[in-house]
């Protein structure tokens, strides 16, 4: 009998059975991992609440022949309860959820900083102090440098020319300079590169600060390169609500 | 490998949701030596169901007729509407007692990652029916009945948004807390954490 623990966060869950799942889950040291879980459809079952998607647990996994069982789980953050108050951080916390799945191919495979912008990702959402359709693009042109697949914003992606450049396109990897521009590029505005390369450095001050077209344009841009890249669409991402909120400091900042 | 129709049988059987192939080879044998009348009424029970149920298009429950038996009894309430989300909770919720208004199925809950958002469920059509009277009555009270998952919870949300426009309204949601005949020790943390905010004066 070979019992491992590790600490996860739930992406996704199946049905099976009567009262059983199937629950994928992206875990620090195994990687993404698919474990069946006993009764928890039942009512009073002890860990379904624990492990609905979203939840960041500390869970016990007995290996099994083709899926492991899921023997013992302790909550150790309940994004679920922050998330599904507020439709459009529930549709970006998804959208996360996603991402994270179809960018982990291999059952196994260790992934420990994309488990780290997960967990990043999912806990400001929850918190709801940023906007949440900026956490989802930072998170998505986050993971997907991590993939290897980061845009090309402040050079050209093609020669590698310092920029800005005007032109953007999907398939040659980002901005591209004049000479390289392939036709049928996108032309967004210098504002949206710039907080572009803001959400992929982390500076919130800026990507804040951005108007709401430019936000719009990103957000467009960032699921194109992430579309073309992961060679799929995903279901959540024409879900997720992209108004624009206004926070309580870019109100302060107009009345005052 | 039985030859031909009972093989046949227990292939189909077999499909079905939590029937393996044992249960399947069982219930082939038991059809075998059934009473020709009951498996006549069986067979015609199946055929019914596929030619005619349809759904109620008031509230979407499953239905014999154009509308359901709960939309047309006039002893139901009409001022208070239950949404569920499947045909299956409007029994579990009848099974109370407790319930005497009239319900609207959603068909799901809102779930982005499978594709499911509100354009795929019955949402615009229970908007509609808010305004619309019933008997002469408005209706007063929906309660949101969804599933206490994630899911379910979004979905509550979504439409508790969409609700509050609605002058006069109540919007409720169902309380969730311990079960009945439990341990407060073996409560998980997030149920218990719910019904503590949850709790009522006595």
């Amino acid at each position: 009998m070979s019992l491992y623990r590790d600490t996860g966060v739930v992406l996704r869950v199946q049905k099976l059975g009567e009262a059983d799942r199937i629950i994928t889950m992206l875990t620090r040291r195994h990687g993404k991992v698919r474990a069946v879980a006993k009764g928890v459809r039942r009512m009073t079952s002890r860990f379904g609440a624990r492990l609905e998607p979203f939840g960041h647990v500390d869970v016990q996994f007995y290996t099994g022949r083709t899926l492991d069982v899921v023997t013992q789980v302790q909550t150790l953050d309940a994004f679920g309860v922050g998330l599904v108050n507020d439709y459009q951080r529930y549709t970006a916390g998804c959208a996360v959820l996603e991402t994270a799945d179809r960018l982990t191919l291999e059952q196994g495979e260790p992934a420990f900083r994309l488990y780290l912008l997960v967990t990043g990702a999912l806990r400001a959402l929850a918190e709801g102090s940023r906007d949440a359709s900026l956490v989802l693009d930072a998170f998505l042109l986050r993971a997907m440098s991590f993939a290897g697949w980061a845009p090309a914003l402040t050079e050209c992606a093609r020669c590698g020319v310092p920029g800005p450049h005007p032109a953007f396109n999907v398939p040659a990897g980002g901005s591209v300079c004049p000479r390289c521009r392939p036709p049928g590029s996108a032309s967004p505005a210098e504002e949206t590169l710039s907080l572009l390369a803001a959400l992929l450095h982390g500076e919130w001050s800026v990507a804040e600060a951005a108007s709401a077209g430019a936000r719009r344009e990103g957000s467009g841009l960032v699921a194109a390169h992430l579309q073309w890249h992961l060679e799929r669409q995903l279901r959540s991402l024409p879900l997720v609500e992209r108004r624009a909120k206004p926070l309580a400091a870019a109100v302060d900042k107009d009345n005052g | 490998m039985y030859e031909g129709p009972v093989q046949d049988l227990i292939d189909e059987l077999g499909r079905l949701p939590g029937v393996g192939p044992k249960s399947a080879q069982r219930i082939a044998f038991h059809l075998l030596a059934a009473d020709p009348a009951d498996v006549s009424r069986l067979q015609e029970a199946l055929q019914r169901v596929k030619e005619g149920v349809m759904f109620c298009e008031v509230c979407g429950n499953v239905s014999e007729q154009n509308t359901c038996r709960i939309c047309r009894d006039p002893r139901r309430e009409a001022s208070v509407v239950c949404v569920v989300e499947e045909p299956k909770d409007v029994l579990a919720i009848e099974r109370t007692r407790e319930f005497k208004g009239r319900y609207h199925v959603l068909g799901g809950s809102l779930d982005p990652m499978s594709g499911i958002g509100p354009d795929q469920l019955r949402v615009r059509e229970l908007l509609s029916r808010i305004g619309q009277q019933v008997n002469g009555v408005d209706i007063s009270e929906v309660i949101l009945a969804t599933d206490p998952n994630t899911e379910g919870e979004a979905t509550a949300t979504y439409l508790g948004r969409l609700l509050r426009e609605f002058p006069g309204l109540t919007v409720t949601r169902l309380a969730s807390g311990l079960p009945m005949g439990g341990d407060l020790e073996f409560a998980d943390e997030l149920t218990l954490g719910r019904a503590l905010s949850g709790r009522r004066a006595v």
